[in-house]
């Protein structure tokens, strides 16, 4: 983990919004690191998972919110299951992506374009279509090769449509995503 | 005495699971059980919308369990664990009155969010029990031995799932033995396959999946068996894709358990939809004695 410097030290106001948001007692995490023995996706971590509760508690908001773990955590909720102080740490995690993107402080960005494009079928459909989730992926990334070698077995097995699934209420839906971003602004 | 469910397929048993979907709704069919599709669902909005914000999952939620409120079922249920954590943790979170009026505000209607909210596994076992699931197995799966795969998140986080052990669930090792599979202890039962992942990052998947995979070749197991469309596509559609990241040669059949209990009730057909696994289950079952071997017809 780097050194505390003058551009990385206590942010106060970072860890107030952790705290609430995510409505979880920071303070109890004593550093036992058992949500980092158990993370499968460890091994991908620029900082484990323990050091990210680490990074917030001292109110290392740089460090933390341009991590790439926070992005790479696969919502197991290991570390929550296992954590002896009941800190939900899944959730902070989540809390950490919300923020990151909030503040343009994404560090993985095909992943962040996979959740945009996902996010986009359901506003526009109701239901995800993964062709379509697909191409906008694609889009998104110019990663025009991405399971490239999937989509004939897929096909081959009736499991890709050609046409989306959308649904009667897809107004409803949409609505939902307008209040949101009305809620949010 | 059949029992009347509101069925929440997920968008993955239209494209990608549609083998899960309709297995799982023939299985309920058999076993007595009424799943009345909750009319236009719309998609739970899985990792992305939680990972996004939890206003915006709860509410995508929330309209599901509003129509589902007007319906005359005993509760709500979903063969997919994503589905499920996501409608799950979304009620619990609206416990907390303040947030339930935000959910609600952006949703643009009431929703009480109390109905019981269960996978179709745990009805299937609180339901009808593990005893007389044993006594409908007129074809059992002798000589079939298999690992049972419950991915990370059938029963977490414990205290929102309320169902099973979260570190040794039992709930499918004990189905499995029940239509007479031979199921070898499995120690990554509950690790994760890597999840969505597979598109974005896909060495995480080979290295997790893999080692999923690695662990059930040593036990001996002839299959894999699951309960979650996520793991089902990483571990059955890549596994090509992971043998070449790995340089292994698994060929391991990966079904779902509710086309296994087909099989073991003399179900078979399309509605099993074993030709939709990837790697090919057929010889496997043909290995097991002539009862098994009939599956191809």
């Amino acid at each position: 983990m780097p050194a505390t410097t003058l551009t990385n030290s206590y942010d106060a106001a970072f860890v107030a919004e952790v705290r609430r948001e995510s409505e979880q007692n920071l303070a109890l995490c004593y550093q036992c690191g058992n949500c980092t023995a158990g993370c499968p996706v460890s091994f991908a971590y620029d900082f484990p998972v323990n050091q990210i509760m680490y990074l917030v508690q001292t109110g290392r908001k740089m460090e933390a919110l341009t991590s790439h773990a926070i992005w790479l955590c696969a919502s197991c909720e290991t570390c929550t299951t296992r954590c002896p102080n009941d800190i939900d740490v899944a959730r902070v995690m989540d809390v950490l992506r919300h923020m990151a993107r909030r503040e343009n402080l994404v560090a993985e960005h095909s992943i962040h374009a996979f959740w945009n494009s996902f996010l986009s079928s359901v506003e526009r459909y109701g239901r995800v279509f993964e062709l379509g989730l697909m191409a906008s992926y694609i889009g998104k990334t110019g990663r025009v090769l991405t399971d490239a070698d999937l989509a004939p077995v897929a096909l081959r097995k009736g499991k890709l449509t050609f046409k989306p699934h959308d649904i009667h209420g897809v107004a409803e839906v949409r609505d939902i995503f307008k209040r949101y971003r009305e809620h949010r602004s | 005495m059949s029992r009347r469910y509101a069925y929440y397929p997920g968008c993955s048993g239209q494209g990608t699971s549609r083998e899960y979907d309709s297995s799982t709704r023939a299985m309920c069919q058999e076993l007595g059980f009424e799943l009345i599709d909750i009319p236009d669902w719309n998609c739970c909005g899985s990792t992305p919308a939680h990972a996004v914000d939890h206003l915006l999952s709860a509410s995508l939620v929330a309209r599901n369990l509003a129509i589902a409120e007007d319906m005359d079922v005993e509760g709500i249920v979903t063969p997919c664990p994503s589905c499920l954590k996501n409608l799950k943790t979304s009620q619990h979170r609206m416990l907390r009155p303040e947030f339930h009026q935000e959910v609600q505000r952006v949703l643009g209607r009431a929703v009480r969010a109390d109905l019981p909210i269960k996978s179709v596994l745990q009805v299937l076992v609180e339901d009808r029990g593990i005893g007389w699931i044993a006594q409908q197995a007129t074809a059992p799966l002798t000589g079939l031995k298999v690992v049972p795969y419950y991915g990370c998140i059938m029963n977490r986080p414990p205290d929102v799932m309320r169902f099973d052990d979260p570190e040794n669930p039992m709930a499918l090792d004990n189905l499995l033995t029940a239509i007479g599979a031979e199921v070898l202890p499995f120690a990554l039962k509950t690790d994760c396959c890597g999840a969505s992942l597979g598109t974005t990052r896909r060495d995480v998947v080979a290295r997790l999946s893999g080692r999923v995979l690695d662990a059930a070749a040593a036990a001996g197991a002839d299959a894999i068996v699951t309960a979650c469309p996520l793991c089902q596509m990483n571990l059955d559609m890549r596994q090509a894709q992971i043998n070449k990241a790995n340089g292994s040669s698994h060929r391991l059949p990966v079904f779902y358990y509710s086309q296994l209990i087909m099989l073991a009730t003399g179900q078979q057909g399309e509605r099993v939809g074993l030709d939709k696994l990837c790697v090919s289950p057929f010889s496997l079952l043909e290995s097991l004695g002539p009862q098994a071997g009939e599956v191809r017809s």
